[in-house]
C-alpha cells in the first residue's frame, strides 16, 4: 500500500476536505487481506539489548524475537523449560545446565552454551553500561566485572563455565534456590555472535531465535516483525507477522482502533475506560497483571522509625477506602490489596489472600483512634509525593488523601505532593529526600514471590527504596533462598511477608490489571501476566 | 543591504548563545537525569556513575556547556539516552515538521489573506460580519479542541481521513493537522489583512491608481495589497518558528513524530542533549524568519531602504 496508489487516494481525501466536498472512502487496512496486524507501541527509552531494556515497550519486541532457558507460560505463570534440556544443582548454588539442540538464531547461527555465556557477561560487565546488570549479581564473580567502583578488573564472571558445546555450569556466590526459575527474564537471553562483531548493526536491526524476525526498524515510528518459518520452537507464530507502531499518546491509538486503521492497543487510556465496553464489547481485555501499587515510607527519616510511627502507618492504611478508588477512579481494572505479592502469583506460587487482615481494611474510626494514640501525624501533616508527568497518578493520589482526610476529620491531614518529571521524583527518592510518604510501584521481573519481597524489603536491596530495614525479615529471606525445596522455600517467604505486614514496612493499595482491545480482524488475544499481548498466538481473519 | 545582513548576523551570535545558555540551565536544574533511566528500580550506583561520565553529566555546569556549544560547532549534538545521535532524531523529525508547518503557512497565506481581502473590501456589509464571527470562534477554542472534534468527527464517524498520520507523513496526510495548527493563526492573519486593507483603501496612491483608470484587479493586487501586507508577513515570519516548536498539541493528537514529539520525550525523559539540541535549531529558524521578514519589506515596499 505504500507509494503511488496510497498517495492518490490521500491526494483525493485532501481535495475533498479542502473543498469541503462529499466522499471519498477511508483507506482500509494496511497489509489488505494478509494475516500481518498492527499493534500500538511507545518509543524504547534504552538501545534495545536484553540486559538493557527494563520497561515494557522494548521488553515487549525482545519477548518476540528471543527465547531464552526458562519462558513464563502465559496463563499460570509457571517457568518452564523453554531452551534448557535440564537444570540440575543439588546445594543450590551449583547448577549445571543443558542447552537443547538443534536451535539456531535467525541468521542461522547455531545457539550453544557459549551464546549464553557471552550474553551473561556482557551484560555483567560495567562498561556495557547495562540497566540490568544487578540480574548478574549472584553468580561468582560479578564483584570484579561489575564493582561497586572503579573501573572492572575482569571480563568475564568466574561462576560461569562452559562444559561442551551445550553444556555450562554456573556457580553463585550465595543460595538462591529459586534461581532457574529468574531464568524467563529477558536480561538472561542468548546472543549471536553478530551481535558481539557489529553491535551497531545489531542494535539497528536486533537478531535473536524467538518466532519473529525483524523486518524493518524505524526508530521512533515503526518495527516491522515477520514469522520466522526457520523456527524451531514449538510456540511458533500463528499471524504472518505484526507491525508495532508508536503512538505519541494511547488516546490517539485508541481512536486508530476505532477507526479500524489499527488492530490491537494493549494500553486503554484511562479517559476511555467508561465507554470502552460499549466500545468493543467481548473485544476489550481486563485481566490481572503482576503488578502491586504501594505506598512507601522514608525510613530515613527519624520521625518514621519510631514504635508510634507503625501505629500511624496501621492508621493510615485503615483510612485509605481501597474498595471505592478502585471502582470510581479506575473503573475496576484495579483490585484492592490485601497482600503484598500479586494474584498472579496464584496460591501456589506464594499469594495469600487476606494476608493483611485487618490493617487493610477500611475502618475509619479506628484509623482515626491508632493515629490520636501515637500522638498524631508526624509533623502534623503528612505529603504524599507522586510523580505528575505520567501515569495519571494525580487522580488516586488525591482520592487516598481524601479518604485520609475524611477518616481523621482533618481538611489538612494529607495533601498531594507532586514532583515534575519521574527523572527527578526518581532523583529525589535516590537521594533520600522524600519529605513523607511516597507512592510506589512495583512491576514483578519474574512471576516469583521472591521477586516481590527481596528487592523491595531486604536490607539495602536495590528497589528498597525507604530503607527499611528488618533482622528477623532478612533472616527469613536468606532461609529461603537456602533451601532446597521449592514449597517451603514459598512458605519461608510468606513467613517473611509477614514480617513486611507486622510492621507495616508499606501500605499495600491495589493490583494493577492489563487492558487491552482489538479489531475485529483479530482472535485469541490474551495478555499475559506482565500485561504485553501474547503476540505468537493472535490470530488474524 | 549587505552591510544590514552581514550586522543581523552578527547580532544573532550574542542572542544565540544567551538562549541556548538558558535551556542548558533550565534542563540541569530539573536534575539528574540517569535516576529517571531505570524505571521504578534504583539504577545501581556504578552503573549510573558509569552512564553519567559517558554524557558527561560528572562535570560542572559551565563545563558541560562549553563542551557542549564545542561540539555544536562541529556538528555534534550528542547522543540520545536510547543511543541514537541526536542529529538522527532531528533528521527524522525536522522534515515533518517543515512540512506540516508548511501546509499550515499556506493555508494561512491562501485563506487567511483571501478572506482578509474580501472583508477588508466589504467592510460592514454581512459577508465582513459573518467572517469576523467566525474568526472569533476559531480564536477563542483551544487547539486541541478543535484537533480532536476533527479527528473524531472526519477520521472515525466520516471515515474520510486516518485518525493518525503514518510514519511517512505525506503533504496529503497532514492537510487536515495542517489546518488545525493554522487556525488560530489564520484567523488573526484575516483580521490583520482586513483592517491594514481597510485602511489603505481610502489612501490617496489607491485613488490615484483607480483615477488613471487601471482595472480592479490590478489595483487590488499592485497598489493595495502590496502595501497592506506588511504587517501580515510580519506575523506570518515570526509565526514560522512559533508552529515548529509549538506543534506539540497538533503532533501529539495526529500521532506525528516531528519536533514536538521530540522535544516533549526529551522533556519527560529529562534528555539536556535531545532538548537543547532541539531548541538550539528553533533558535535558529527564529532568527533566520525574523531576517527574511525585515528583508522582505523592502521587496513589498520600495520606499524602505536599507543602509
Amino acid at each position: 500500500m505504500r507509494g503511488a496508489t496510497r498517495h492518490a487516494t490521500w491526494a483525493a481525501c485532501a481535495a475533498a476536505v479542502a473543498l469541503a466536498a462529499i466522499g471519498c472512502g477511508g483507506g482500509g487496512n494496511s497489509g489488505g487481506a494478509s494475516g500481518v496486524f498492527s499493534s500500538s507501541w511507545g518509543d524504547p527509552q534504552n538501545p534495545l539489548e536484553p540486559a538493557n531494556t527494563n520497561e515494557v515497550q522494548g521488553g515487549k519486541v525482545l519477548d518476540m524475537i528471543f527465547r531464552g532457558l526458562k519462558r513464563y507460560d502465559a496463563k499460570t505463570g509457571a517457568a518452564e523449560n523453554m531452551l534448557a534440556e535440564k537444570i540440575e544443582t543439588s546445594d543450590s548454588r551449583n547448577f549445571t545446565i543443558t542447552v537443547k539442540d538443534g536451535w539456531t538464531f535467525s541468521n542461522g547461527e547455531p545457539v550453544t552454551a557459549q551464546s549464553f555465556v557471552d550474553a551473561w557477561n556482557y551484560g555483567a560487565g560495567l562498561r556495557n553500561n547495562q540497566k540490568n546488570a544487578k540480574f548478574f549479581g549472584y553468580i561468582e564473580g560479578y564483584d570484579k566485572v561489575h564493582p561497586d567502583s572503579g573501573s572492572q578488573s575482569a571480563d568475564t564472571l568466574s561462576g560461569l563455565k562452559v562444559t561442551g558445546p551445550h553444556t555450562f555450569t554456573v556457580e553463585l556466590n550465595q543460595k538462591f534456590s529459586t534461581f532457574p526459575d529468574t531464568l524467563g527474564y529477558v536480561a538472561f537471553a542468548p546472543l549471536p555472535k553478530a551481535f558481539f562483531d557489529d553491535h551497531a548493526a545489531w542494535v539497528s536491526k536486533p537478531v535473536g531465535n524467538g518466532p519473529y524476525t525483524v523486518e524493518s526498524y524505524t526508530k521512533g515510528s515503526q518495527m516491522s516483525l515477520r514469522r520466522w518459518d526457520g523456527y524451531p520452537g514449538d510456540d511458533k507464530a500463528r499471524n504472518d507477522g505484526v507491525d508495532l507502531k508508536v503512538y505519541t499518546d494511547n488516546n490517539t491509538a485508541y481512536t486508530d482502533l476505532m477507526a479500524g486503521n489499527l488492530d490491537l492497543v494493549d494500553d486503554v487510556p484511562a479517559a476511555q475506560l467508561k465507554n470502552v465496553r460499549s466500545d468493543l464489547g467481548d473485544r476489550y481485555i481486563n485481566s490481572p497483571a503482576g503488578i502491586i501499587q504501594t505506598v512507601a515510607f522514608p525510613f530515613y527519616d527519624k520521625n518514621w522509625d519510631t514504635s508510634d510511627a507503625l501505629k500511624v502507618r496501621q492508621g493510615l492504611s485503615m483510612a485509605i477506602d481501597r474498595g471505592q478508588i478502585t471502582n470510581t477512579i479506575f473503573q475496576k481494572t484495579r483490585t484492592p490489596a490485601t497482600d503484598w505479592t500479586s494474584p498472579v502469583l496464584g496460591a501456589e506460587g506464594g499469594f495469600q489472600d487476606g494476608l493483611c487482615g485487618e490493617a487493610c481494611s477500611y475502618n475509619p474510626s479506628k484509623a482515626r483512634k491508632l493515629i490520636e494514640e501515637a500522638g498524631g501525624l508526624p509533623g502534623r501533616q503528612i505529603k504524599l509525593s507522586y510523580n505528575a508527568d505520567m501515569g495519571s497518578h494525580k487522580e488516586w493520589v488525591d482520592a487516598v488523601c481524601n479518604s485520609i482526610n475524611n477518616a481523621l476529620g482533618n481538611d489538612t491531614a494529607c495533601v498531594g505532593n507532586p514532583i515534575g518529571t519521574f527523572a527527578d521524583f526518581r532523583n529525589q527518592i535516590g537521594r533520600h529526600k522524600m519529605p513523607g510518604p511516597f507512592r510506589a510501584g512495583w512491576q514483578m521481573d519474574y512471576p516469583l514471590i521472591q521477586n516481590f519481597l527481596q528487592p523491595l524489603y531486604y536490607t539495602n536491596a536495590s528497589s528498597n527504596d525507604g530503607k527499611w530495614s528488618n533482622k528477623d525479615f532478612d533472616q527469613l529471606v536468606d532461609q529461603a533462598n537456602a533451601t532446597t525445596d521449592q514449597a517451603k522455600a514459598v512458605r519461608l517467604f510468606q513467613q517473611a511477608e509477614e514480617v513486611v505486614r507486622d510492621n507495616m514496612a508499606a501500605i499495600p493499595l491495589w493490583y494493577q490489571n492489563g487492558s487491552a482491545g482489538y479489531s475485529e480482524r483479530l482472535s485469541d488475544v490474551a495478555l499475559d501476566q506482565f500485561s504485553v499481548p501474547v503476540y505468537n498466538e493472535i490470530k488474524v481473519s | 543591504m549587505g552591510r544590514y545582513v552581514v550586522r543581523r548576523l552578527l547580532q544573532m551570535i550574542p542572542v544565540f548563545v544567551g538562549a541556548t545558555l538558558l535551556i542548558f540551565l533550565m534542563v540541569n536544574v530539573m536534575g539528574d537525569p540517569i535516576a529517571g533511566l531505570c524505571g521504578d528500580q534504583q539504577c545501581d550506583p556504578a552503573t549510573a556513575a558509569q552512564l553519567r561520565r559517558e554524557f558527561g553529566l560528572d562535570k560542572p555546569v559551565w563545563q558541560q556547556y562549553l563542551t557542549y556549544m564545542g561540539n555544536v560547532f562541529t556538528g555534534d549534538f550528542g547522543t540520545a539516552f536510547n543511543g541514537q545521535p541526536v542529529t538522527e532524531l532531528m533528521a527524522g523529525a525536522f522534515p515533518v515538521t517543515i512540512r506540516l508547518t508548511v501546509v499550515a503557512i499556506l493555508f494561512e497565506i491562501v485563506i487567511g489573506i483571501m478572506l482578509g481581502v474580501i472583508t477588508g473590501l466589504r467592510r460592514g456589509r454581512p459577508v465582513d460580519t459573518g467572517v469576523l464571527l467566525f474568526t472569533l470562534v476559531v480564536i477563542s477554542v483551544p487547539t486541541f479542541v478543535t484537533g480532536l472534534l476533527l479527528q473524531l468527527l472526519l477520521g472515525v464517524e466520516w471515515g474520510w481521513i486516518k485518525p493518525s498520520v503514518s510514519p511517512d507523513a505525506a503533504f496529503g496526510e497532514l492537510i487536515v493537522p495542517g489546518l488545525v495548527l493554522a487556525s488560530v493563526s489564520l484567523a488573526y492573519v484575516t483580521r490583520l489583512t482586513r483592517t491594514s486593507i481597510a485602511e489603505n483603501k481610502r489612501s490617496d496612491y489607491v485613488r490615484t491608481a483607480i483615477a488613471k483608470g487601471l482595472p480592479r484587479r490590478r489595483v487590488i493586487t499592485r497598489h493595495l495589497l502590496r502595501n497592506s501586507l506588511i504587517p501580515v508577513v510580519t506575523f506570518i515570519g515570526t509565526d514560522i518558528g512559533a508552529l515548529m516548536g509549538g506543534a506539540i498539541v497538533t503532533e501529539r493528537i495526529f500521532n506525528i513524530h516531528g519536533v514536538g514529539f521530540q522535544l516533549y520525550q526529551g522533556i519527560l525523559r529529562q534528555n539536556t542533549q535531545t532538548v537543547v539540541g532541539f531548541v538550539t535549531v528553533l533558535v535558529l529558524v527564529f532568527l533566520v524568519a525574523n531576517l527574511l521578514v525585515d528583508l522582505l519589506y523592502a521587496v513589498l515596499d520600495p520606499r524602505i531602504r536599507y543602509a
